[in-house]
């Protein structure tokens, strides 16, 4: 009961209270460019999901057993016992993200092409939005274990995905009303941002 | 020359800001901006990413394959992102724990990506330069710009020193909190943006 009431807590945190996006900050460029309807904003958020939820872990399992000093004493060689790769972070995780997306849109375009269809066009997108390689680094900053990984990836993707919606749907009623000249588009944009996170701060209360 | 180069130079800087008009790196834009000093850093480490890879990039354009061209973007930029984190963590230690995972998102940053694919693929390798440079300082002015208003509104404070004097918060003056959280942040850029449009006269379509 312990472990999942922690799980359950990890998973509310990262979705509400340290929103990816509405207090991290992580994914604006794509939120503001694809936020301007609704079904696109839907398959983005799902698309999230799914890569945050197989690249978290994935960057966990080698950040691990690669990259930081000690972890390749796996191998039971003496010469690479204490090598230190951390410094290599970056770029590791940025090319394991890269490589994943690539993976993960040929499989689902062998076995699930309906799937592929409905995402497909934001895989390629993904590689390059700073939510994914931030959630990745935050995991790493939080020392979070294998399992807590894989529930804040999702949840963190999850997170992404309510934000970029209810953006979606709120951008979707504010073509209808008279907004100034200057202030169309991304201003008003950053304006609702603002206030949908100011909403998201009242959950900060909870205490789980 | 002078006259050719100049524009590329100063475009960015206002008419076609990286932030306010082509939407490009609002993320660290927010979230390094709490402070005066740490948007300082975070605008010279992005600027010596972004001339760096712009010039790399220039240089090799005729050599790079048009199909794995983001790949061989994204490593050149991934090893300068590197390089100039190691380098803030010996010598700036302080602020480079405050600016946490942000350095590591220059690599996602799409100021870099964007200025690599639209101008350093077309253009000399000094053309390159100039442009990378009026990108970082456009996106620096606007850095400082937003980072001023949350410090002295939120903080009380410029650059570490209080400048809100002491009588006026006997009188019942209080810092806003708000604006070093989240909301504070994406309200004053929208403001910001507001006002930079207002004044170049430009109109978003929507």
């Amino acid at each position: 009961m312990d472990v999942l009431s922690h799980y359950l807590s990890l998973a509310i945190d990262s979705i509400f209270i340290q929103n990816i996006l509405l207090a991290s900050f992580l994914g604006m460029c794509s939120f503001l460019a694809i936020s301007k309807k609704v079904e696109t904003s839907f398959g983005l958020g799902l698309a999230v999901i799914f890569v945050n939820g197989i690249t978290v872990p994935m960057n966990w399992l080698i950040h691990k057993y690669l990259l930081v000093p000690g972890a390749l004493s796996w191998t039971g060689l003496a010469a690479v016992s204490d090598v230190d790769l951390s410094f290599l972070t970056f770029i590791t995780f940025i090319a394991t993200i890269a490589a994943m997306v690539q993976l993960v849109e040929m499989i689902l375009d062998k076995f699930s092409p309906t799937l592929y269809q409905a995402l497909g066009i934001f895989l390629p997108l993904i590689a390059v939005n700073c939510a994914i390689l931030g959630s990745s680094l935050f995991m790493v900053e939080r020392n979070y274990n294998f399992s807590e990984s894989i529930v804040y990836g999702v949840s963190a993707g999850f997170g992404f995905f309510l934000a970029i919606t209810t953006m979606a749907t709120i951008r979707y009623k504010l073509k209808y009303s008279n907004v100034p000249d200057g202030l169309k588009g991304l201003g008003i944009a950053m304006i609702l941002t603002g206030l949908i996170s100011m909403a998201y701060m009242s959950f900060s209360g909870i205490n789980l | 020359m002078a006259n050719k180069n100049l524009p590329i130079f100063t475009d960015p800087i206002s008419e076609n800001n990286p932030i306010t008009k082509q939407v490009l790196g609002i993320c660290s834009a927010l979230a390094v901006t709490v402070k005066l000093d740490t948007a300082i850093v975070m605008t010279m480490a992005l600027m010596f990413v972004l001339v760096f890879s712009n010039v790399i990039i220039a240089a090799l354009r005729s050599y790079i394959p048009f199909k794995v061209r983001i790949i061989v973007m994204l490593t050149i930029i991934a090893a300068l992102v590197i390089l100039a984190d190691q380098v803030l963590k010996a010598f700036l230690f302080d602020i480079s724990k405050q600016l946490s995972v942000f350095v590591g998102l220059i690599i996602t940053n799409c100021i870099v990506m964007g200025r690599a694919e639209a101008f350093a693929m077309q253009n000399t390798v000094k053309d390159s330069a100039i442009d990378g440079l009026g990108n970082g300082l456009g996106y620096g002015v606007i850095l400082i710009l937003v980072s001023t208003f949350r410090e002295i509104l939120g903080s009380g404070s410029f650059f570490g020193f209080q400048v809100i004097p002491q009588f006026i918060y006997d009188q019942g003056y209080a810092n806003n909190g708000l604006m070093l959280l989240a909301p504070g942040a994406f309200i004053v850029l929208g403001l910001i943006i507001w006002a930079q449009r207002t004044i170049i006269g430009f109109k978003e379509e929507n």
